[in-house]
């Protein structure tokens, strides 16, 4: 009998007497975390009261964050946040972060301790396979799947096959788990991953942070993947350590687990990555984005908003200045980030630089509020969706990208290598 | 359950963010939200579209955000039936789950052009065009999913159930 994926063993820990899935398996879940943002929310109420329960299973195990539209853009995302609050008020769910407390849910969960290694979690939200970073299963769902998990603590699930990527090489200045994550996408393809696991090992994962790990997981939706999973090691215990207020499970692939495919990825040569617009798949080396002009710079998101991303951007930014045809905008994650960067004098580097610093919010990487391109307008983004339109107008273009790029081409005033600026 | 429509037909990974952009989302009904369905990448949609009619598209149809105000716009717009090569996996759930059927089935992709007019068996799993006269077989929902599109939607299946 082969062994498992970590996939298959997070999932099966979750089945009530299973002893075993595979891939194909129809199962129910238990989920131990079940989360919705302001503009999800409001169909999942709308669902709950609609199936006649009371009480959401739990209310521990919920958790609602007021993220996209907040702080409140206009009339009716206030109506959306106000019914959310309304509902975490009636329910009791102590998990429930407004404005003073939010941040960008998929940086706010595992900040604050509510995700743990080998945990089920359902999202309404796309990118909260972030949370597989830390070696549990999470993903995301619509907002009716979402109701009914807030009903019943449990949700059907097929499991996944898994594709295994094991990194390899040494990496070269500037590049991160973005670049690491757009090259993987450029490999495989914006439906690459579809309906299956990504499953991210080799020996350069080791050397990866967890922010770098977070940023990775996070974007195994655009890939089609439906988690994007990281085994636990020395820095996800270092980093749950003071934050779990409970146990936790490991769980690891074994070594005979079956693999859809396993593909090797060496880093040696990776320059650092930008997508091009319209698709997360078409990333090229900076270099080939040469010389391409651009009125914004964005700097944040639940891709790239956490402090280590902060201070990449701090690192260029710092002593130099914004080009004057740019707007750059950068938004800490969550408050502890931004009270972070502040103690650091990030925040201070980034104004004195010419940078505005925005409270957290997902805001333009969904084109929302807080920067929305006009037509003909082009970013470069930290973000992770470049599709037509996302940002703003649909004669607007996104170019994805790390930190450090994002940071050099603010002040270049074009697309450029870090190097470029850093001279 | 038989639907019959004409096609609107759109390429590859058509995205969440194209079928009901991010800046609509502060409303969350599908009478609200249809009146912008599609309109970044087909202004003509909402105008034109009839009751009945049905969306076609290529690979990974539904990309993107896990908004499930896309399928309610498109189901708002009156559409019956969304057929592609394939489908990104958060908007299959979401589809089923608010009863817009769903069918995968590459063939009768290859096979249809804007305006065709399609009959869809749903029990049977059969898509007919009527211009080329050609019949395009794809699975049969399950019983339990066809009664979730019967019912409406997951919501109405499941408190069906539960009395």
């Amino acid at each position: 009998m082969r062994g498992h994926t970590l996939a298959e063993k997070l999932i099966a820990s979750h089945v009530p007497g299973s002893t075993g899935v595979r891939p194909g398996d129809l199962v129910e879940v238990s989920v131990d975390v079940v989360l919705a943002n302001d503009i999800t929310a409001p169909i999942s109420l709308r669902e709950f009261e609609s199936l006649g329960v009371a009480r959401v299973f739990d209310p521990e195990k919920v958790v609602l964050v007021a993220d996209h539209f907040a702080p409140n853009k206009d009339i009716k995302s206030a109506e959306q946040c106000k019914a959310m609050r309304e509902f975490a008020h009636a329910q009791g769910i102590a998990n429930h972060y407004d404005v003073g407390r939010m941040g960008i849910e998929h940086v706010l969960l595992h900040e604050q301790g509510l995700v743990l290694p080998g945990d089920v979690v359902v999202g309404a939200d796309s990118h909260t396979c972030t949370y597989g970073a830390l070696g549990a299963f999470a993903t995301g769902m619509g907002s009716t799947d979402i109701a009914v998990a807030m009903a019943t603590g449990s949700i059907w699930m097929r499991v996944p096959e898994t594709i295994r990527f094991e990194y390899t090489g040494t990496r070269q200045p500037w590049v991160g788990g973005k670049d690491l994550i757009l090259y993987t996408i450029g490999q495989i393809g914006v439906s690459g991953a579809l309906y299956m696991a990504m499953e991210f090992a080799g020996p350069v994962v080791d050397t990866l942070s967890m922010s770098d790990r977070f940023t990775m997981s996070n974007m195994a939706i655009e890939a089609g993947g439906k988690a994007g999973l990281f085994a636990v090691d020395s820095a996800t215990r270092e980093y749950v350590a003071g934050r779990a207020k409970r146990d936790y499970q490991v769980y690891a692939s074994d070594a005979d687990a079956i693999y859809a495919r396993v593909v090797t990825i060496d880093v040696s040569d990776m320059a650092p990555q930008v997508s091009f617009p319209h698709l997360p798949e078409n990333a090229k080396p900076v270099s080939e984005a040469q010389g391409v002009k651009i009125d914004q710079a964005v700097i944040g998101s639940c891709t790239n908003g956490r402090l280590e991303d902060l201070r990449v951007a701090a690192q260029i930014l710092t002593g130099r200045k914004v080009h004057p045809d740019v707007r750059c905008i950068v938004i800490p994650g969550t408050q502890q980030v931004y009270l972070d960067a502040l103690r650091e004098g990030l925040v201070e580097a980034f104004i004195e630089a010419g940078a505005v610093v925005s409270t957290p919010t997902c805001g333009p990487c969904l084109g929302g509020h807080m920067g929305i391109l006009a037509a003909g307008e082009r970013a470069v983004s930290t973000t992770n969706r470049n599709f037509r339109g996302r940002m703003g107008h649909p004669d607007s273009e996104v170019y994805l990208s790390g930190p450090a790029v994002a940071a050099a081409s603010a002040i270049a005033g074009t697309i450029v290598h870090p190097d470029e600026v850093m001279g | 359950m038989t639907l019959q429509g004409s096609v609107w037909k759109y390429g590859d990974n058509v995205d969440t963010d194209a079928i009901i952009p991010a800046r609509y989302l502060n409303m969350s009904t599908a009478e609200e939200l249809a009146q912008h369905c599609m309109e970044d990448i087909d202004t003509s949609f909402v105008g034109a579209v009839q009751p009945g009619d049905i969306i076609v598209g290529g690979e990974n149809f539904g990309c993107g955000s896990s908004r499930e105000h896309a399928p309610l716009a498109i189901k708002g717009a009156g559409v019956s039936c969304v057929i592609a090569d394939s489908f990104a996996r958060i908007f299959y759930r979401n589809a089923i789950n608010i009863g817009l059927p769903i069918l995968a089935c590459p063939e009768a992709v290859a096979g249809a052009q804007k305006g065709d007019a399609l009959t869809v068996d749903l029990e049977a799993g059969t898509i007919t065009n009527a211009r080329t006269g050609e019949i395009y077989r794809t699975s049969p929902f399950p019983p339990f999913i066809m009664g979730i599109i019967q019912a409406g939607g997951l919501v109405p299946y499941t408190r069906k159930r539960l009395q």
